[in-house]
């Protein structure tokens, strides 16, 4: 059934029929509380991009997303599930923590910054290592590990904030505020550049990096040999066996990979917006992470394209909450549940009538063709 | 023969009639406008290549799959067939080429699985028990109710799925390729069934690629190519040329022409080699054998007798528990090599299941071309992959082994089983290997892609290639093979020169060795002529374990 569907309709077609439908239950939902769905839906539109500010905000949200988008995907490729991003990321945090903390009053943002990339992956990768091991050499399902594995992150990290890196005098479990050189640059000058005001937004250089890493995932996955192995190891783990791939070496390094992915997550957070490590840094990203890397087919441009589409909806969302009284917090996330739903979980409900509409075509354009050679 | 009074009801209604039944999946038309119809109380066979439509028309009639257009009557009746469930209620009842038997139930059990009738098992088992004991009673099918379905050799469990069928209340039974994982007597005896199930009434629908046992048991045959029933026949009049040429649309090649070898120096030699599976339970025991350069070993055997572990062994796939095995006069260390370092040292591996291990059915052609050498360094630099060096591979490879449709790009599951097949075997040998090991190279492969496959086999031991053959296909054993070794319950019974009869073989193949065969004759096809009686005990079976 898959093969019936031009590439141009399974990667841009079906997401937006998907997406449109989505949207059009979310509208329903709307109506339901008593609003004008149209009313709502411009003004979650107007709220994402319609400012500078709008803007900045969606560009930050959609870069968790891109890292943790990014992480889920190249687990996938390697036929895992890692549902562990979460812990990953906040991990990774205390990773870039460190780095700032020791380092920032000393030397400036530039030259902390690859400490801090360096430093956020590994303790990401770290993370993930563990959950990965146990699959490759224990045959514990990465799945159930890698949930257990982001409560103990959060114990972990509540521990660590609360009994050491939280300074004295201070109520909080946070780190102390970074020194400057703790502090990525906004974007503010570059966005004004391109006519955007974003004084106020904490839209800043990881998002760049999240745009790096997309192109890094890409060579790996679709360039490099060890790629290579990922997918033959996702796709058919007994071809590579046969191909002389090695499982459990394959499986852990793609699981550090996917670990450190998530881990860097955290530049944008806590170097590039708070400066200082906090319990909350990553906020269910995550977890959306799962629904982007579905949407997104996996491929780092899809990833790109679904984590706009969650920043917009938590950036307009929020906007959205705030001028219509009767739409709370709580519908938001009903609609983002309704994305998922739609995009993810049901991602294939439209595909056999698509294949049948494309079929159809197909046959009127084709049929004499082949049968005169056949 | 039917008695005349029964084929006079037989003409009034025919079991099944199928009319302009046509079913396609995307571009491909897998039933063309398909009419057919089985008269009651026969066995019909329906034969034709792999892909000629067969299943796809079986599981039409078994609900698995709607046609697109067309009718079907059972029993006279228009009817539609949703689901498998109203194909049941129909009196239809298939038998499938994998068993659907729970393992760990008991033969009873199982039979009694999705027709308990109630919520509590007590009151339905004691019924089923009653009304199984009938039906064996009618068709003589014994089978001990209580045993457990898996201490049950191959035959007695097909045995089961019969009945399984009949306890349905099936008047029309379909058979998938039935004796795909049966030795010959094995094969003699369900035969012997099949035909006490026609007297007894029931009508029998034989699915199967192998001409002799078309032969041996229908009524009637109907040839199948491409999507179309080419040639419906009484089976008496018509013979295995006719019906070979009709399924492939002309004449066909089935011996291999070859020269006699010219054997060189051992190239693989192994010795003493026992393998375990993962249950712990010996698989191979004791193999030795050699292969020289520039010979074709064959072993033949019953699939399950430990040739994929022997075979997936040498190739590095699986840890030999015990023995060595030299390759070029040098003891491969298994603890170190894997098989792509195996590759190395020139040894290509054909593995016998190209879907779960040849290929990654969702790569592109060019990729799987170089699955196993993906480390080499003609399709990269450093560790990354050239796209473009692959892509020139793989046209290569597409020019000199016709692969069609000649497209590098195109998804591998969209390739035909034949022209997999050959994105394999052209991956295999052309990276110009001494020792090759090929596992069933002609699977699920059409005819004309076999004429081309032993020819390209038999080219690479005429260059000097050492070659292990592991095929389930007793033909394809003789064809090739300068040597042919036996193989059952995972060690080597007996060695025969290529010269070697069928029934030879074939006895051998059921355990029998040659110390304690004290009978010359081989289970042959005419002794199904025979009135149906008692089957022999069933003391050879291979896959039964002491």
């Amino acid at each position: 059934m898959n093969n019936t569907l031009p590439p141009w309709a399974n990667y841009v077609l079906l997401p937006a029929i998907n997406l449109l439908v989505a949207f059009i239950v979310s509208g329903l939902v709307v109506v339901a509380v008593g609003e004008n769905p149209f009313k709502a839906a411009w003004l979650m539109i107007d709220g994402a991009f319609g400012s500078g500010r709008g803007i900045g905000f969606t560009l930050f949200y959609a870069t968790n997303f891109i890292f943790t988008g990014l992480s889920v995907a190249v687990a996938i490729h390697c036929g895992l599930f890692n549902i562990g991003s979460e812990g990953q990321a906040l991990v990774g945090g205390l990773g870039v923590a460190l780095a700032c903390l020791w380092l920032g009053a000393y030397i400036p943002w530039w030259m902390v910054l690859p400490v801090a990339i360096v430093m956020g992956a590994s303790f990401g990768a770290a993370w993930g290592f563990l959950p990965g091991y146990l699959q490759a050499v224990r045959g514990s399902h990465v799945v159930i590990t890698t949930i257990m594995f982001n409560f103990i992150a959060a114990a972990l990290m509540n521990w660590l904030l609360v009994d050491w890196l939280r300074p004295v005098g201070q109520m909080g479990p946070e780190t102390a505020v970074f020194a400057e050189g703790g502090w990525l640059p906004k974007l503010t000058g570059l966005m004004n550049f391109l006519g955007a005001d974003v004084r106020s937004t904490p839209l800043n250089l990881s998002f760049f990096v999240a745009l790096i890493c997309c192109f890094l995932v890409w060579v790996l996955i679709w360039r490099t040999r060890f790629g290579y192995g990922i997918r033959t190891m996702g796709l058919s783990p007994s071809a590579a066996k046969y191909a002389g791939i090695r499982p459990a070496r394959t499986v852990i390094i793609a699981m550090m990979i996917s670990g450190g992915l998530a881990g860097l997550m955290a530049l944008n957070p806590v170097m590039g917006d708070l400066h200082r490590l906090t319990l909350d840094i990553v906020q269910g990203a995550g977890f959306v992470g799962i629904a982007v890397a579905l949407m997104g087919r996996n491929h780092p441009v899809g990833i790109v394209l679904a984590a706009l589409l969650f920043g917009m909806l938590y950036q307009g969302g929020a906007e959205m909450a705030f001028d219509m009284p009767t739409i709370t917090r709580d519908m938001i996330v009903v609609i983002q549940g309704l994305v998922i739903l739609f995009a993810g979980a049901l991602e294939n409900m439209f595909r056999p009538q698509l294949s049948r509409f494309f079929l159809a075509m197909h046959r009127r354009g084709v049929a004499p063709e082949a049968e005169g050679a056949a | 023969m039917a008695d005349t009074a029964a084929e006079q009801r037989v003409r009034a209604h025919p079991a099944i009639r199928l009319s302009g039944i046509s079913k396609s999946f995307g571009a491909v038309r897998a039933n063309r406008d398909i009419d057919l119809t089985v008269r009651k109380s026969s066995i019909h066979g329906i034969v034709g290549e792999n892909g000629a439509g067969k299943s796809t028309l079986m599981s039409i009639l078994y609900g698995f799959y709607q046609a697109d257009s067309g009718t079907i009557e059972v029993d006279g009746k228009q009817v539609s067939i949703p689901h498998s469930q109203a194909a049941i209620d129909l009196g239809i009842g298939m038998v499938h080429q994998h068993f659907m038997l729970v393992h760990n139930f008991t033969v009873l059990e199982n039979i009694m699985l999705g027709a308990e009738g109630a919520a509590l098992l007590s009151g339905g088992m004691a019924r089923a028990r009653a009304e199984l004991k009938r039906i064996e009673k009618d068709y003589q099918l014994e089978v001990d109710p209580d045993a457990l379905t898996e201490d049950l050799p191959v035959g007695l469990q097909q045995r089961v799925e019969i009945l399984k069928a009949l306890y349905r209340g099936a008047d029309i039974l379909i058979l998938d390729e039935p004796t795909g994982v049966l030795t010959p007597t094995e094969a003699d005896h369900l035969f012997r069934i099949l035909q006490r199930l026609r007297e007894e009434g029931k009508t029998v629908i034989l699915i199967t690629h192998k001409l002799r046992e078309i032969m041996a048991v229908t009524d009637t045959v109907s040839v199948m190519r491409q999507g179309q029933i080419v040639d419906t026949e009484p089976t008496a009049q018509t013979s295995v040329e006719a019906i070979a040429e009709k399924m492939v649309g002309r004449r066909v090649l089935l011996r291999v022409d070859k020269k006699p070898p010219r054997p060189g120096p051992v190239k693989l030699s192994v010795r003493d080699l026992t393998v375990v599976d993962s249950r712990k339970v010996p698989m191979v025991k004791n193999v030795s054998l050699d292969v020289r350069a520039g010979e074709i070993v064959g072993i033949a055997g019953v699939a399950g007798n430990g040739q994929s572990h022997l075979i997936e062994t040498i190739a590095g796939i699986r840890r030999p528990t015990q023995g060595t095995v030299e390759m070029n006069g040098k003891t491969l260390d298994y603890d170190r090599l894997d098989p792509a370092s195996l590759r190395e040292e020139g040894m290509a591996h054909v593995p016998e299941d190209r879907h779960r291990m040849g290929l990654v059915l969702a790569f592109e052609e060019n990729e799987n071309a170089i699955l196993g050498y993906h480390n080499s360094a003609a399709f990269g630099n450093g560790p990354f992959l050239s796209i473009s060096a692959m892509r020139e591979h793989a046209r290569e490879r597409i020019e000199q082994y016709d692969i069609r449709p000649p497209d590098c790009r195109l998804k591998t599951a969209n390739f035909s089983g034949g022209n997999q097949q050959k994105i394999v075997l052209a991956r295999e040998m052309e990276r110009d290997p001494d020792v090759l090991l090929i596992g069933q190279p002609t699977r699920g492969v059409d005819v004309g892609a076999i004429e081309f496959i032993h020819r390209r086999i038999v080219e690479m031991r005429d260059a000097g290639k050492a070659i292990l053959l592991v095929s389930v296909e007793l033909d394809e054993i003789r064809a090739l093979s300068d040597r042919i070794l036996v193989m059952f319950d995972g060690k080597i019974v007996g060695e025969r020169g290529a010269e070697a009869t069928e029934g030879e073989l074939g006895l051998l193949m059921a355990g029998v060795t040659d110390a304690e065969s004290d009978r010359p004759a081989a289970p042959d096809l005419s002794m199904i002529d025979t009135t149906p009686g008692q089957a022999p005990a069933e003391t050879q079976i291979p896959g039964e374990r002491p």
